[in-house]
């Protein structure tokens, strides 16, 4: 993946650039907000990393005069400010996601991974396959190894967003953001325990589990045969 | 540069400062000047009405020596005037030459012109009474006539007892001003006096408070003046700022607490994988990142807990659905609290909707099911969490009950204040912030969270917002 960073601390940049390059990103680094927006439009970036706060131009207009022009390359928003409605905003202004410092880089590397693949054109699938599990979107069924697996609502959603990055880590906090809507710190581990209802439903029956707990950083949901 | 005014001319500036004397002042002068114009008018009006009487009974008069003149001939006018022209204050009587010579009458010397004009003198004239010295002139009006014969007849009134008239009001006038004025400058001096050594003396309590005595407070005299009720007014302005003083610097003091300790811990722990054998370093680091995730978690909460309490999110409320609210949150902690052994039972009545904050309304219940998971549990009940949201009136009551060892009643104000945790709950993980967000998010929404017993035991933690 090609990253662009735009970010005015030299530390956290530095460390940004470092740690993306050790998970196998390349990154470029922008420091202000009008460079910024040169860097976007002109080179080819799979994902932008913007910094809310940022010299010159702020985080947020560049991002809106960037959609203005037409570039849809996914933007992570990073901002010291965490509240619901800066996060409404981050959003409305052309972000995809939203991200408050200081932030784990696992939770930052599964974010940008999950948003560089959104773009793609399988969301319009109507039956997701991992291995032998199957969700139907229209009939809202899944099934592993042709039997039916029967799901309350939340545990679709909670399954249909695993299988759609499938493939990729997910953290907690996305799947309460995702699945539940939910921003706020639950304090307990209630994301664990309702991922452990999940795959005792979907791997407890079958030889090869398919959720698995990635330590320090979310789930997978991946084919344990695939490459 | 100018020269510093002395003493008593700056004193006299300050009173002349002060708003009552300012009004007084303007308050003189305009009646002053009323006074001056309803005196100045009466004078005219009244010696108008004198002068009017005095041609009438000089009309009168020379009617009757008409008559006399017509009977008698000139002599009996002679005759009668010379009649009346001897007492005190007598009337003025010329015969006179048609040339101006006088013949007869009481009048010594006279205006030259006067005995000419015909009818009444245009403008009050001078004369001098036959006999009497040069020097004693006095004024008078008069009408002239002339008589049959080609002789000439004066008859006029001393202006004398008008003119003293006059002058009586005149003086009475001026000397009630005068007193007037001096009583007022007199009031002005007190009053700003008075009002300046009050204000000096609010001035100086002022100075001390601001030199950072709490406790000083503005002087109260007992007259229950408009000083006095302003001076009381600010007093229990001072007590509360003092009180949320007292209640910041409490707040400030936990907060460098709760933070101080956990950072020394994380201190503590870098220094020791410093010291560590290469090998056991990614624990003790992982220990430490764990730290600094729950520093800035409390950090956050604080964050967030100020934001509500001060309101600035409360433009964006807006109605929501509370049932389902409710109903999503339970169903997020129920495998939770099901995985730890509680009974989980939930009661929703449905389609309630309240103008709020969806987000920080979930919050606010999932922290009191997490402290019901947390805390609540004993070694003599069965565990169990219930949580139930019903229309009482025209509120909705969202009620989280447990099975734990409650909350003393005395305890209850105290647990929703920022870092407090009972000692029962030490042990367990927490940072004391939930409840204190669960109140903010109550009080932006309306409403009130209240804490009560879970009869037989147990904590009913009720959250109770008005209903859109």
């Amino acid at each position: 993946m090609r990253i662009l960073i735009i970010e005015d601390d030299r530390d956290s940049a530095g460390y940004l650039q470092r740690a993306l390059k050790e998970s196998g990103h390349s990154s470029d680094l922008a420091a202000d907000g009008e460079e910024g927006m040169h860097m976007a439009q002109t080179g080819r970036y799979d994902v932008l990393i913007v910094d809310r706060m940022l010299p010159k131009l702020d985080g947020l207009s560049m991002l809106k005069q960037l959609r203005g022009g037409g570039l849809d390359a996914p933007a992570l928003i990073l901002s010291a400010l965490g509240q619901v409605d800066d996060r409404v905003e981050g959003l409305r202004s052309g972000g995809d996601d939203y991200l408050t410092k200081p932030y784990a880089f696992s939770e930052l590397l599964a974010r940008i991974e999950v948003l560089a693949k959104r773009r793609r054109p399988d969301e319009a699938e109507t039956v997701i396959r991992v291995a032998d599990l199957e969700l139907d979107r229209l009939a809202h069924t899944v099934k592993r190894a042709g039997v039916n697996i029967p799901l309350q609502p939340r545990e679709y959603r909670l399954l249909e967003y695993l299988m759609r990055n499938a493939g990729k880590v997910v953290t907690r906090t996305m799947l309460l953001e995702e699945v539940w809507d939910y921003h706020f710190d639950p304090q307990t581990n209630v994301i664990d325990v309702h991922i452990s209802r999940l795959r005792s439903k979907i791997d407890k029956e079958f030889k090869e589990p398919l959720l698995q707990t990635v330590r320090g950083a979310g789930y997978v949901l991946r084919n344990p045969n695939a490459a | 540069m100018q020269p510093e005014p002395s003493g008593a001319i700056q004193r006299l500036r300050k009173i002349l400062s002060v708003t009552a004397v300012r009004l007084s002042i303007a308050y003189t002068v305009l009646f002053g000047i009323i006074a001056i114009l309803i005196i100045l008018y009466m004078t005219a009006m009244t010696s108008n009405y004198v002068r009017r009487q005095i041609k009438h009974s000089i009309d009168e008069e020379i009617a009757l020596l008409g008559n006399i003149y017509d009977a008698g001939g000139i002599n009996g006018v002679v005759r009668e005037m010379e009649r009346n022209a001897t007492g005190p204050g007598a009337n003025l009587y010329v015969v006179a030459e048609p040339s101006g010579q006088i013949i007869a009458g009481n009048v010594g010397e006279i205006d030259t012109g006067v005995i000419a004009t015909d009818g009444w003198t245009l403008r009050p004239f001078q004369y001098t009474r036959f006999g009497a010295s040069g020097d004693d002139a006095h004024v008078a009006i008069a009408r002239i006539v002339e008589l049959p014969n080609g002789m000439r007849m004066l008859v006029g009134r001393d202006l004398g007892e008008p003119e003293r008239f006059r002058a009586i009001v005149i003086r009475a006038l001026a000397f009630s001003l005068t007193a007037m004025l001096l009583v007022g400058l007199l009031t002005w001096i007190l009053v700003g006096r008075r009002a300046l050594t009050r204000l000096e003396m609010v001035s100086r309590s002022t100075d001390r408070i601001l030199a950072g005595d709490r406790t000083e407070r503005l002087p109260v005299t007992g007259s229950d003046d408009e000083f006095d009720q302003l001076s009381m007014r600010l007093n229990s302005m001072l007590d509360r700022i003092n009180s949320l003083d007292e209640g910041l610097r409490q707040v400030s003091d936990n907060i460098a607490h709760d933070l101080k300790t956990p950072l020394a811990r994380l201190r503590n722990k870098a220094e020791a994988a410093l010291a560590a054998p290469d090998g056991n370093q990614s624990t003790v680091m992982q220990e430490i990142i764990a730290d600094t995730d729950q520093i800035i978690r409390t950090f956050n909460a604080l964050l967030m807990i100020s934001r509500v309490e001060s309101g600035s999110v409360a433009g964006e409320l807006a109605g929501q659905d509370l049932s389902s609210i409710v109903e999503d949150v339970a169903e997020l902690y129920q495998p939770v609290a099901e995985d730890d052994g509680f009974a989980f039972s939930l009661s929703v009545e449905p389609s309630l909707t309240v103008r709020g904050n969806r987000e920080l309304i979930s919050q606010a219940i999932a922290n009191l099911i997490d402290n019901a998971i947390k805390y609540g549990r004993t070694d003599e009940r069965a565990p169990r969490i219930g949580i139930s949201l019903q229309r009482r009136g025209r509120n909705a009551v969202i009620e989280v009950t447990d099975t734990g060892p409650g909350i003393a009643p005395e305890d209850r104000k105290r647990v929703t204040e920022r870092f407090t945790r009972l000692e029962q709950s030490r042990t367990r993980p927490g940072n004391g912030l939930g409840l204190s967000l669960v109140r903010a998010v109550a009080q932006l929404h309306g409403g009130v969270l209240d804490f009560a017993t879970n009869e037989p035991g147990g904590l009913k933690a009720s959250l109770t917002m008005p209903l859109a």
